[in-house]
């Protein structure tokens, strides 16, 4: 055993959860104890589950926040099914956190925040901490983290208030100390945002991230150690990204590539709102941004960008997209290209903003009045976001069309190592503003893939006017039977084209066999990561994740008509599974959810093991 | 991008911006004396054809765009101002007019108007107002007078009116005025001010609607009634109206009253300020209304104020300024990074 490894247990991966109250700086932590992970380097996913309210009565199940980071020294797909370790900063954070820490696991509890009036607030009426059985069932470790961070900083000029405050990174070192990790990129990233204009704050919170991890060090509160060896990572130069920072810069790496501007215009809602705030932050790359009145007229500026030339973009979640969905009819038919992404949540109506669902499948594909098809695109991992992003504007630019990126909750706030694409390797979108030296026919098609080209305002001789209203091939109104029918007909085979210029679809495993798992969007970690493990084990199961799901790939009738069973899990009613259905005649099996949560790789390795032994 | 300003080989005429559309207004519709002035108006602000752009909701007057042959958008119901301001802000040199009506503009577009004036976007809205619902036969608009007997309030309708000048003033926009249909020359006169004014312009048109509201506004501007019932705005003039100029305006306190103008003592009568420090001047002349009060017609308002697309480009040079122009690398980069070799 090596000077580095010795006392420490060795684990192929290992999940960790900090819960505490919304105030108590969990996001802060989760993402430090990432970044501290990805330097290993380990294979890495996270996700934050944070309250509706920015701050819930202190002390209250309502106010719970936690992060939750999983990291291996293999293949990592998802932020994990049940923890390894739970940081619980209050009895709240217990209360609803414990029963997913899983059997054995290490308990990490505040106990100075285990007040009377605290317990109450999480309902309980004696301390869980003194119950002989959680000793049993976990390794509890209780520290007066609220008392130890302020003794440590005995002597430092900050306030009372403001000595509490640092208690999450004691937190912190602990768990350093547990899982080994380096506590220096912490510490430069605390003297990087409060070095130069709070001193005594950096100072303060280096001093109690170190005790932390000295209790640990010092002191024989747990001869359990863990250590997860480097992951055997593609080289590379990598960065940490979240899925909706993804979709910001795959929409700018497409508008460079299509040397078009790009005109972003959207109403705040969670969980789409830091993307419109991450598209802000780009103005040096020439983004303009407008935050619109509603989430009308953000796709209505959006659209006016289109039709000026730009590359018009909004985003939203579901709520927004109700609303968006008469322009986006307006889109379809004068046929301007337009990125509409839905950050998905829990449903109907306010719902859940905080959680995640994919439950706006069917809405993407058939939610306006009217024939009115468009392509439809899911991101599958936070990373991913980034291709999908692209991807959704090379169509609409290419197929002069709207495109409906869907992404979610889960993959707009998760985060994960992403190798950094050479911008080289992106290709080029090459779609030409029509001729000015010829007689402009406003919807005369691209006989290939029957997009129509876009002559735009300030183009000398190409004068035009566009609308809602029928029109003919030559932009004129028409009400004329047969031209609608006709119209109804290019527009629907205009989406169908871009068929012709998808990449095809991967598997996990093989073509034909026992079950073909099949999924889209997020689920695509936890849908792998079950199925790889099934097939090291024997198995016969593949997978797929439908990025595609309109127009959907030309290959998919035959793939899922290999195999004797389907499996649709989905965090919805069923929605795919209806589609496939009614599309292909197989006799696909739904697996829905609707928590508010994605799904765990349990869950599902469950379900194909009924699914195979029935 | 061919946007720049490019010079017109040939001065351009009024035929330059007719269609070869078919104009399907009901014959007698206020509209085509407001279409006509449009189209004398257009070849003499010096721009050339391609950088006029017309966008309209959904509604009579919205047919507008149609009837021009310059670039156009008929978007959905009240939503013009939203696609003007992303076809603005994405190419600051066109020059963008919005067509609206009362019911598109200030009932179901009512938010994205307060927004765009706020903003203070430099575009043009010409609000054809005829106190009706045309293009659906003949319902109450926001604008209708209490009372107004249609199909949907056939024991008259009870909705205050909203007062266009009002709302655009307390939507602070920055160019507010009115006109009318039956006067071409005013028309034409009021679009070019508005379009010399740099920042978001608001018109209204008294607009007769022929079929479903006939004469609304007779008693204002029929011909045996102007002289006594519109008010004539001009900067630095004093507020006179009569056939003879036989009166004026003065304040009582904060209320405008009506005195003849002989019996007014010298300077009481009010001098017309457009760039009157105080909205209040503005707002005496927005309220002031059939019958108690002669009705302004011309120019109500025109303050200097930066324009949103303007402050919008600035930041984006000052962020270039600062932070040097964007790259792949940084784009791609961000401000953190690990190397796994």
């Amino acid at each position: 055993m090596s000077q580095a490894t010795r006392g420490f247990r060795e684990k192929k991966a290992v999940v960790v959860r900090f819960a505490g109250d919304s105030g108590d700086g969990m996001q802060v932590v989760g993402e430090r104890f990432t970044e501290a992970s990805v330097t290993v380097p380990n294979a890495i996913a996270t996700f934050p589950d944070y309250p509706a309210e920015i701050r819930a009565p202190v002390g209250t199940i309502a106010g719970v926040s936690a992060f939750q980071v999983h990291f291996g020294s293999e293949t990592v797909l998802t932020p994990g099914d049940e923890p390894d370790a739970l940081v619980a900063m209050n009895p709240a954070a217990l209360a609803v956190h414990l029963s997913d820490l899983t059997e054995g696991g290490m308990l990490i509890a505040n106990t100075a925040a285990f007040t009377e009036e605290n317990l109450a607030m999480a309902g309980y009426k004696s301390n869980p901490l003194e119950d002989p059985e959680l000793q049993k069932r976990y390794e509890v470790i209780p520290i007066d983290i609220t008392g130890l961070a302020v003794e440590a900083l005995k002597d430092s000029p900050l306030s009372q208030r403001d000595k509490l405050r640092t208690k999450n990174f004691f937190a912190l070192g602990f768990t350093y100390w547990v899982y080994g990790r380096p506590i220096e990129p912490t510490i430069a990233f605390i003297e990087k945002k409060w070095g130069a204009k709070i001193p005594d704050v950096a100072e303060a919170n280096t001093k109690v991230l170190k005790a932390g991890y000295f209790l640990g060090e010092t002191t024989e509160i747990t001869r359990n150690r863990y250590m997860v060896a480097r992951a055997e990572v593609e080289p590379g130069i990598y960065r940490k990204i979240s899925g909706n920072e993804a979709v910001a810069l795959g929409l700018i790496a497409a508008s460079r590539k299509a040397k078009r501007g790009i005109l972003f215009s959207g109403y705040p809602i969670t969980p789409a709102s830091s993307i419109l705030e991450a598209m802000a932050s780009f103005k040096h790359f020439g983004v303009k941004t407008v935050q619109a009145e509603d989430e009308i007229a953000a796709i209505g500026v959006a659209l006016g960008g289109s039709f000026a030339g730009h590359i018009g973009v909004t985003g939203t979640s579901g709520p927004g997209m109700c609303l968006k969905s008469e322009f986006i009819g307006l889109a379809t038919s004068t046929e301007l290209p337009l990125v509409i992404i839905n950050v998905q949540r829990g449903g109907p109506s306010t719902g859940l903003p905080t959680k995640t669902e994919q439950s706006d499948l069917f809405q993407a594909l058939y939610g306006r009045h009217g024939e009115s098809p468009l392509p439809v695109v899911a991101a599958n991992s936070p990373s991913d976001c980034f291709r999908a992003a692209f991807e959704a504007t090379r169509i609409a630019l290419q197929h002069s069309t709207p495109v409906i990126l869907l992404t979610d909750g889960y993959l707009a706030n998760g985060s994960e190592p992403w190798k950094i694409p050479d911008e080289s390797t992106l290709p080029d979108i090459e779609v030409p503003f029509a001729p000015e030296d010829k007689p402009y026919v406003t919807f005369e098609r691209n006989p290939d893939t029957l997009a129509r080209t876009q002559a735009i305002p300030g183009q000398p001789g190409l004068q035009h006017r566009i609308g809602g209203l029928e029109k003919d091939t030559k932009g004129s109104i028409s009400y004329d039977p047969e031209n609608h029918s006709e119209m109804t007909r290019l527009r629907a085979a205009k989406v169908e084209a871009v068929a012709k210029s998808i990449p095809p679809m991967r598997i996990t495993g093989e073509r034909t066999g026992k079950l073909l798992v099949v999924g889209w969007g997020g689920t695509h970690g936890a849908i792998t990561s079950a199925v790889e493990t099934l097939r090291a084990e024997g198995f016969d199961v593949s997978s797929t994740n439908v990025r595609y799901l309109n127009p959907l790939p030309p290959e998919l009738g035959d793939l899922l008509k290999g195999f004797d069973k389907v499996l649709v899990p989905e965090l919805n009613s069923g929605q795919l599974c209806t589609i496939l259905r009614a599309r292909y005649l197989v006799d696909a099996v739904s697996f829905p959810k609707t928590k508010g949560r994605p799904f765990r790789v349990s869950e599902i390795r469950e379900r194909i093991l009924e699914l195979l032994t029935a | 991008m061919a946007t720049e300003a490019q010079t017109a080989p040939e001065p351009l005429t009024r035929k330059d911006f007719v269609t070869p559309n078919d104009v399907r207004w009901c014959p007698g519709c206020g509209d085509y004396a407001i279409l006509n002035s449009l189209q004398r108006t257009f070849p003499e602000l010096g721009i050339p054809r391609e950088n006029f752009v017309i966008i309209s909701g959904i509604g009579c007057s919205s047919r507008f765009p149609y009837y021009m042959n310059t670039y156009g958008f008929h978007t959905i119901h009240g939503r013009a101002p939203t696609v003007a301001t992303g076809v603005k802000v994405a190419n600051p040199d066109l020059s963008v007019w919005i067509v609206t009506g009362d019911g598109d503009g200030l009932s179901i577009g009512g938010n994205h108007l307060l927004h765009l004036l706020r903003r203070n976007l430099n575009v043009t809205v010409l609000l054809f107002n005829n106190r009706i619902y045309g293009l659906t036969k003949g319902q109450y608009s926001p604008t209708s007078p209490v009372g107004t007997t249609t199909k949907t309030t056939p024991g008259g309708s009870i909705d205050h009116p909203i007062n266009p000048l009002l709302f655009a003033l307390g939507a602070e926009a920055t160019f507010i005025a009115r006109t009318i249909d039956n006067n071409p020359k005013h028309m034409v006169q009021t679009f070019k001010a508005a379009h010399e004014h740099q920042g978001v312009s608001f018109v209204e048109i008294f607009q007769n609607c022929v079929i479903f509201n006939d004469a609304t506004w007779d008693p204002v501007y029929a011909k045996q009634n102007r002289e006594r019932q519109l008010l004539h705005l001009e900067a630095g003039k004093p507020l006179l109206f009569g056939k003879d100029n036989e009166f004026g305006i003065r304040m009582n306190g904060l209320s405008p009253e009506v005195v003849n103008a002989a019996d007014a003592a010298p300077g009481e009568i009010l001098v017309h300020r457009p760039d009157h420090p105080s909205s209040l001047y503005s707002q005496v002349l927005a309220d002031m209304s059939f019958p108690d009060f002669p009705t302004p017609i011309g120019v109500i308002r025109q303050i200097e104020r930066p324009t949103y697309e303007q402050q919008l480009a600035d930041q984006l040079e000052a962020t270039v300024a600062k932070r040097g122009t964007g790259s792949w690398n940084e784009l791609l980069h961000g401000n953190s990074t690990w190397t796994v070799e």
